[in-house]
């Protein structure tokens, strides 16, 4: 039985000054279509590896990479990136970052339907108000907003989050955490968040893969998140799913450096 | 606050005064032909109270010889920019290019403007061609290494949105790689404008024709010593005039 994407025996070798690093050593992962994933590891595991590897803008040594029935060579908007920040360009206002993604998938639409749909995407993330600035105008937080609408508007049959809200402050983070819940449960989008918060995964994912340390990193086995739809970010981690869910992935996440180190 | 102002508008006046003491002390001391302050003043105020009076093709107004020496530093220079910037972008995008001329670039780098002015007084047989190719010759290479350098250092993170949209490569560079390296291509911009006008002088002097350069050459000649100095002046202001403005624009992109 095929997956709507499968990643099969990906590994990844790069060369350092010290010697080769082995980072990823045989990575599995499927995912069903409008799925949320959330791949959890300690810092420098590999998952931006993994990541850029899904995406396509780094190559892999091994493996194969099946989104949608075709094999992912290249990088494209149809697997569109969230990155953890620096990524809007600093010299385009709001309005015109998202609108580069609009026009690259959207190329068949009139200039006035483009229009629409770029002021959509962020009305999407509530930044109307902010739709001339620049990012450098904008705080932490407002920025990865629209680096959320920018990576939707590309319409990606998946979109990859790697570390979206890692450099926002605290009360920022679940802010936005609460508007990516909402914005998930509108449109069903199929996503992978890599993330280094187990809170944040839980919160947003459908099912969760802890990735062992590096090098040679791979995925353990996947732990379902059993709360029910839609969720809230009160009371959770009180409930007997979010234990369960919590448990499961700390206590892989620490066998493994046990085991390691 | 005073204390802010003294070293605002004092200071460099103090300064000033103890540049111009020491200037009159060597003028009646060691060296006798150098122009004493008042004597420069007094030989030279003509040719700044009256700027754009014409005598004869080499006694004008200061400020009229200055306006030659301009217009030729602008077509050097832009000639400089027109030739640097498209050379510094291959050279910055392309590993190839970069391997084949970069060598050949940090050679020409050094060359005085003295060394290729005869060349292109033999290559054009007039004197204002030679003159504009040797500022193109010499400003150009600021711009170009900058260029170079400011395309090559664009962070791979800007690239990789490029890369995930699938621009086109003539929206890859209308949206991303040029207004990424605008403010290293801008920095290139001052810096050659500073040796296109270090470049006019001797271009004038060694070709003779009017402009501050060539009339100091020429003052030189007569022994009026005086309006050696006068030229001198002229061409630090304007230097210095040049270098500010081009700095405001510099900093109008480096905000962005």
């Amino acid at each position: 039985m095929s997956h709507y994407l499968e990643v099969r025996g990906l590994e990844k070798t790069f060369r350092a000054a010290t010697g080769p690093v082995r980072v990823l050593g045989g990575v599995d992962l499927s995912l069903e279509d409008g799925e949320f994933v959330a791949i959890v590891g300690y810092s420098g595991s590999g998952k931006t590896t993994l990541v850029s590897l899904i995406a396509g803008l780094i190559a892999s040594d091994a493996g194969t990479i099946v989104l949608d029935g075709a094999v992912v060579t290249e990088p494209g908007p149809e697997r569109g990136i969230v990155f953890q920040q620096y990524s809007l360009l600093p010299w385009m206002s709001v309005y015109d970052n998202v609108a580069l993604a609009v026009d690259a998938v959207n190329p068949g639409l009139s200039g006035a339907e483009r229009r629409r749909v770029t002021e959509e995407f962020i009305a999407l993330v509530n930044l109307s108000e902010a739709t001339w600035k620049r990012p450098r105008e904008l705080s932490g937080g407002m920025r990865q907003r629209v680096a959320v609408a920018r990576g939707l508007a590309m319409r990606p049959k998946l979109l990859l989050m790697d570390e979206p809200f890692s450099a926002l402050d605290a009360l920022t983070r679940a802010t936005l955490q609460d508007e990516l819940l909402r914005i998930w449960g509108e449109r069903r989008s199929t996503v992978i968040m890599v993330t280094n918060d187990v809170d944040e995964a839980i919160l947003l994912a459908d099912r969760i893969y802890p990735m062992t340390p590096g090098p040679g990193a791979v995925l353990g086995p996947a732990i379902e998140v059993g709360l029910e739809r839609p969720r809230h970010r009160r009371h959770m981690s009180l409930t007997p799913a979010y234990q369960k869910a919590r448990q499961g992935i700390v206590e892989f996440l620490r066998a493994c450096r046990r085991g390691w180190a | 606050m005073s204390s802010r102002l003294g070293a605002r508008f004092v200071l460099p006046f103090l300064g000033l005064a103890a540049v111009l003491l020491l200037w009159t002390v060597v003028s009646q001391t060691v060296a006798a032909d150098l122009p004493s302050p008042w004597k420069t003043w007094l030989e030279s105020k003509r040719y700044i109270l009256e700027p754009f009076f014409k005598d004869g093709e080499m006694n004008q107004g200061i400020g009229r010889l200055a306006f030659y020496s301009l217009v030729r530093v602008a077509k050097g220079y832009l000639l400089a920019l027109a030739i640097g910037t498209p050379i510094g972008f291959f050279l910055g995008l392309s590993r190839g290019f970069h391997s084949a001329f970069d060598p050949i670039i940090q050679f020409l780098r050094p060359i005085s403007p003295l060394a290729w002015l005869p060349l292109g007084l033999v290559v054009f047989q007039k004197s204002e061609p030679a003159a504009i190719f040797t500022i193109a010759l010499c400003a150009m290479w600021p711009t170009v290494i900058n260029t170079a350098v400011g395309v090559r250092g664009i962070s791979q993170d800007y690239l990789n949105v490029g890369r995930v949209l699938k621009l086109s490569k003539l929206k890859m560079m209308t949206k991303i790689i040029i207004p990424a390296s605008l403010p290293y291509v801008f920095t290139g911009y001052r810096l050659s404008l500073g040796i296109a006008w270090l470049v006019i002088v001797a271009a004038e002097m060694l070709t003779g024709t009017p402009g501050v350069g060539g009339f100091l050459w020429q003052e030189y000649n007569s022994l009026v010593y005086s309006h050696i100095i006068l030229s001198v002046i002229t061409i630090g202001a304007i230097g210095f005039i040049l270098d500010r403005l081009m700095g405001l624009v510099e900093s109008r992109f480096k905000t962005t």
